[in-house]
């Protein structure tokens, strides 16, 4: 609500909002990581923000910021995106939840 | 069939086999949790218990639900979770649930391809193709070409949505509503609605339903 002058911790807030255009991050650190390999550099859309924020089980599996929490996003993405030469039909689509770190505005 | 019996020699039952790596580690894990005092055998038993208590029949129930009670039904796809621990199903893995609407314009299809989640909690333990790599890489990759195999074609002015699960959210298909049930009651139209329909590989069907 604005006027009462509340600022909020960082990591509060979610960082983006459903129709925020967003490219999934390239990384490749080693280790298991909950974002498939197919999805990594593909841009897509946030469709909405999953609330609560969620524990970051990616940091909680390898023991680290235990109990961390982190916004997640369900994010569309056409096949045509994911797959050049997909065959289907151009409104074909694909939607999954990623963490807010791995994520960044276009 | 010409005889009466079965000839064929009954496969044993037990390990003829040694344990492989795997289950060896399973076997040590568990004892190492177990003699820790992390876990108690009770525990184990248990949590079996809870798993062989969801089925694909809990999921039917949820649908045909939903199918004769629109309430019901918006309840579900705002808050698919709320909606079936409403209904007493609960969710004891700690995972979200998005209820997925089959319309004439969208089919939806669901899929892990990093491992086997699966919306346990409503429907139980997944088919053991679901968890195979070919299901898993192809759903997302030829979608259509996967469905055509179970069967199922999707006009191309149809929009194929696969569905892939990652950590928290878990998935589940509210298929369309045949037509020619309308006077059906709940428990006639529970039955039409098997497992794969909830994952998304075929539609509802009275085909083969005896009335």
């Amino acid at each position: 609500m604005p006027g009462l002058g509340v600022v909020l911790a960082l990591g509060e807030a979610p960082i983006f909002r459903p129709g925020d255009r967003v490219r999934v991050l390239a990384r490749a650190p080693i280790g298991h990581y909950r974002v498939p390999l197919y999805l990594r550099g593909k841009q897509g859309v946030v469709e909405r923000v999953i609330e609560p924020a969620a524990i970051d089980n990616e940091a909680e599996g390898y023991g680290r910021n235990a109990g961390l929490k982190r916004h997640y996003y369900r994010i569309a993405v056409p096949m045509k995106v994911i797959w050049p030469n997909y065959p289907g039909s151009p409104l074909d689509g694909l939607r999954i939840e990623i963490f807010e770190t791995w994520l960044e505005r276009m | 069939m010409g005889g009466s019996h079965h000839d064929h020699p009954r496969a044993e039952i037990g390990q003829a086999e040694p344990p492989g790596y795997y289950e060896i580690m399973e076997t040590a894990v568990r004892e190492l949790l177990v003699e820790k005092k992390l876990i108690g055998p009770d525990e184990i038993r248990r949590q079996i218990e809870v798993l062989d208590s969801r089925t694909p029949a809990l999921g039917a129930k949820v649908v045909a639900r939903a199918w004769v009670d629109g309430e019901f039904r918006a309840r579900l796809l705002a808050d698919g979770r709320a909606a079936c621990e409403a209904m007493g199903i609960s969710f004891y893995d700690d995972t979200d649930l998005i209820v997925l609407e089959n319309t004439d314009k969208v089919h939806n299809l669901i899929v892990c391809t990093l491992c086997s989640c699966y919306p346990r909690p409503v429907l139980g333990l997944p088919p053991d193709w679901y968890k195979l790599k070919p299901y898993r890489a192809r759903a997302v990759s030829e979608p259509r070409a996967v469905l055509a195999e179970f069967g199922t074609i999707i006009p191309d002015d149809v929009e194929v949505r696969v569905h892939d699960s990652t950590a928290m959210v878990r998935y589940l298909v509210l298929p369309r509503r045949p037509e020619g049930t309308e006077a059906w009651n709940e428990e006639q139209l529970a039955a039409l609605v098997t497992r794969d329909t909830m994952i998304g590989v075929v539609p509802a069907t009275i085909g083969r339903m005896p009335r």
